[in-house]
């Protein structure tokens, strides 16, 4: 059992979602795009100059930035 | 439902659903409507109203309304606002709609049934559109839809919008809908408790009771979905619009004393309510939706998107792209253009051979057909521009464009949502300003919606291109690949977004400073642009540049007319001109006459055209404009050009026409603008020149509709005086460095 943040995962890597840290807006909008507790994701490549990041998550890609990636917890799987 | 039927309107339907998922190809599937679709989020951005007949029923037409995609009903951004307004019967000019459609994209069920679970609580008949029908197969998915149906207690029919599939099922399930009077079963209203509000924890559900009684108390009942957004969200947007002022104070006491009270029984506000929808998502989707595991599916996309956003090939990819679409702009559009400029000049030997010499001649040859035409001429061009704009939005890359961007946008203080708007104001601002709706953060949003104006828009081509095909020498380099006039060109169209970096990041510096904003957003995949969408977008684009030659370039091409015609006595020279045409019609002509004659008439018009009105206000000019390399005709041209960039084409073809010299070789504007000369005999226009017209008006903000349009987003006169101030500055510094520059190095 390997606890991580979104921001860890290298391209390629997966990871079940934990939960999303905080209770403010943001977390909300985490929440409300799909990066639910229990769902799988997956990372699928950065930018050219490393941030942002590109994930699938819930069969669609999202891109978040590597500050907000950290608010994720996961289980890499 | 039931005033409806009192007042006899047709009902009206509204579309909703997350972004991207097809609301528009819908509403246009559904009424013949040509909404603007694209392949990224955020292409909609304010409600569009369509009429669908139908026949057979108790009304005869239905009002749908086409809305922004939204990922919530807690609006964070300007477009999404314009959504729940609408929805929640808030908007002044859309009544509270009598039936929602809810569009979810079939692939991504779970996080668009989000958006679903709240406008259930609305308490709408709904019905469910269940797009992208499709695609389900290609992502290796299963879903069994009549089950969902049962499990949602909504009816759900599936549909795939782009290819006109489903349209007449989900056409037919709408009328049953909206026949079935208030009342009756299956409406696609729930009970209370199949509602995912019923999940919401116990001491939210009684506070939410309790507020509900208290605002009746006040005299302003609320939904109750009303109150619980005003609890649970912390924008203030929409509490604005749904309390009146004289409670408002009370209002924000109350709810913060409501949220104490329920934070200190353990209800996390606004976590609690994203757990309990998602809670109540996976009960409804248990056993509908089948995905096979990632590994058993390569997705084209990915791999697409590997390269294109590569470290460095990505980059490279988005420069080389943006170069090919200018030089293909200026090689392909050539001979249509050759064709158009052929056209108007045999319109104008047309009408001379058939009336002689006088005022309405004038006005005709010299004040539409050298003005009006001198635009037209660049309708091929403006068509292959939106030709690749619609196919770089309706493949995918658009948002993969902010992606990249996004890092760069950062450094300047804003996000790559920025980056979008930005984008679509290189084919027009206008567009560009109202997509800046998308962007969350109010500062961000000002910021780009004040450089907006300086990207490239397609109405300064004309400009450029007239400039650069007159005076930029036609030359290949780099083994033919490159010509001169097409590097120029794109050093042009760059020039503005330079620009735009450095007042971008003295903006958010000092006039809007504050937190860094985020960036969430969803990446579309990509796939084959469709040829309807993109042929639409064309042809809307050509019909409105067309438009605008037939009212606003038509107007002011006249009111130049005038201004150069009037008041000087135009006998000498209309009597001269026939005798002229005459001798060169006749078998025998003396080309002495004609010589003699000739000179006799150029020299008459530009005393005229010295002596009229616009004459002398360009000698006023002059002086200001001097510095820039420029005469009194040109200062008049670009005051004339207030109204629209595209307009200085048009009146220096006007002032041409009629102060030009005639000879025998003159084809066209390129070659009056050529031959013009200062009173010395130097010609006016050098290299030097022309750059320093070009400069002036990528950095100008000559563009009524867009000032205007800024005022409407803003809603203050402010920020479009500040706009036009700022880059007129701008516009004029920068004109005044290149001049100098160009002449100190040009001139041997
Ligand atoms: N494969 C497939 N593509 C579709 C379908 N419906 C729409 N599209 C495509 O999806 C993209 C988005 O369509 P739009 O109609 O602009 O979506 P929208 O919901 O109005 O988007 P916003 O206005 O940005 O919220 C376009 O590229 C469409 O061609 C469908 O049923 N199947
Ligand atoms: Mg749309």
């Amino acid at each position: 059992m390997a606890v991580t943040t979104l921001n860890d995962l290298q391209a390629g890597q997966s990871g079940t979602i934990l939960d999303v840290e905080g209770n403010d807006s943001l977390a909300a909008r985490l929440l409300e795009m799909g990066l639910i507790p229990g769902e799988l994701v997956e990372m699928i490549g950065q930018a050219p100059m490393g941030d942002p990041v590109e994930f699938s998550v819930v069969g669609y890609r999202l891109s978040l930035r590597r500050i907000e990636a950290r608010r994720v917890r996961i289980e890499r799987t | 439902m039931a005033n409806r039927a009192a007042s006899d309107r047709p009902p009206i339907v509204a579309l909703i659903g997350n972004p991207n998922t097809g609301k528009s190809s819908l509403f246009n599937a559904l009424c013949g409507g040509q909404a603007r679709v694209g392949n990224y989020p955020g292409v909609t951005v304010e409600h569009k109203t369509g009429r669908m007949l139908v026949a057979n029923s108790a009304f005869k037409s239905i009002e749908l309304v086409d809305l922004p995609g939204t990922y919530s009903l807690s609006a964070r951004s300007a477009d999404e606002a314009v959504s729940v307004e609408v929805l929640c019967g808030e908007m002044p000019s859309v009544a509270r709609p009598d039936a929602v459609i809810v569009i979810l994209d079939a692939t991504n069920l779970e996080r668009n049934l989000y958006l679903l679970s709240q406008v259930l609580e609305l308490q709408i008949p709904t019905l469910v559109a269940l797009n992208m029908w499709d695609r389900l197969e290609k992502e290796g998915m299963r879903l069994d839809a009549e089950k969902l149906s049962d499990s949602l207690g909504v009816r759900v029919v599936c549909t795939s919008a782009s290819k006109r599939i489903g349209i007449a099922e989900l056409q037919s399930a709408l009328l049953e809908l909206l026949d079935r009077g208030p009342g009756a079963d299956s409406q696609g209203i729930l009970e209370r408790s199949a509602l995912a509000s019923a999940t919401f924890p116990e001491a939210f559900r009684n506070s939410v009771d309790e507020l509900e009684a208290w605002f009746v108390s006040q005299g302003c009942p609320l939904q109750r979905f009303q109150i619980e957004r005003l609890l649970i969200d912390d924008s203030q947007a929409h509490s604005h619009r749904v309390i009146p002022k004289r409670i408002a104070s009370a209002v924000a006491d109350r709810i913060g004393q409501t949220r104490e009270h329920l934070a200190s029984n353990g209800v996390s506000i606004p976590l609690f309510e994203t757990r309990a929808r998602y809670g109540w998502i996976k009960q409804r989707v248990a056993g509908v939706v089948e995905r096979q595991a990632r590994e058993q599916r390569v997705s084209t996309s990915d791999r697409i998107d590997r390269w294109l956003t590569h470290r460095w090939f990505g980059l490279l990819f988005f420069i080389g792209l943006m170069f090919f679409i200018f030089q293909s702009i200026t090689g392909i559009a050539s001979w249509p253009m050759d064709g158009i400029g052929f056209a108007s000049q045999w319109l104008g030997q047309q009408v001379e051979s058939m009336m002689g010499p006088g005022p309405l001649r004038s006005l005709l040859v010299d004040g539409i057909i050298a003005g009006v035409g001198a635009v037209l001429v660049f309708l091929p061009q403006i068509a292959i521009l939106f030709f690749f704009i619609a196919v770089l939005e309706d493949c995918g890359y658009m948002s993969r464009a902010a992606f990249m961007m996004d890092k760069f946008m950062s450094a300047l203080g804003m996000s790559g949502k920025s980056f979008l708007p930005l984008m679509s104001s290189f084919a027009c601002a206008i567009p560009g300003i109202m997509a800046t709706r998308t962007i969350e953060n109010r500062r961000d949003r000002m910021v780009t919606l004040l450089i907006a104006p300086l990207m490239s828009c397609s109405a300064r081509w004309p400009v450029y291109v007239l400039m650069v095909s007159a005076f930029v020498p036609k030359q290949a380099v780099l083994g033919g690949w490159v010509s001169v006039q097409g590097a120029v060109l794109f050093a042009m169209m760059c020039l503005g977004a330079l620009v735009a970096i450095p007042v971008a990041w003295l903006l958010k510096r000092f006039v809007f400073p504050g937190e860094p904003s985020t960036f969430i957003m969803e990446l579309s995949s990509y796939k084959w642009p469709s040829f309807r969408v993109v042929a639409m977008r064309v042809w809307e684009r050509v019909l409105s540049f067309i438009a605008r030659a037939g009212t606003l370039i038509f107007v002011t091409s006249v009111l130049v007319w005038a201004a150069a015609y009037f008041p000087g006595d135009h006998s000498l020279l209309d009597q001269t001109t026939a005798k002229l045409e005459t001798e060169q019609a006749s078998p025998n002509a003396d080309p002495a006459k004609i010589q003699a004659w000739t000179s006799q008439v150029n020299q008459l018009k530009s005393d005229l055209i010295a002596k009229s009105f616009l004459g002398v206000a360009g000698q006023w000019i002059e002086p200001i404009v001097r510095p820039l390399g420029w005469d009194g005709k040109i200062g008049v041209a670009v005051l004339a050009s207030f109204p629209a960039r595209e307009v200085i084409v048009a009146t220096l073809g006007t002032i041409y026409s009629l102060g030009g010299a005639q000879d025998e070789t003159s084809d066209g504007l390129a070659e009056n603008l050529r031959s013009a000369t200062w009173p010395d005999g130097r010609p006016v226009y050098t290299l030097a020149t022309a750059c320093s017209i070009m400069v002036f008006f990528a950095l100008c903000a000559q563009c009524v509709s867009t000032l205007v349009t800024i005022r409407r987003e803003t809603n203050s006169w402010r920020w479009p005086i500040f706009s036009f101030v700022y880059m007129t500055t701008l516009a004029y510094l920068g004109a005044w460095i290149v001049y100098n520059l160009m002449s100190a190095w040009l001139v041997p």
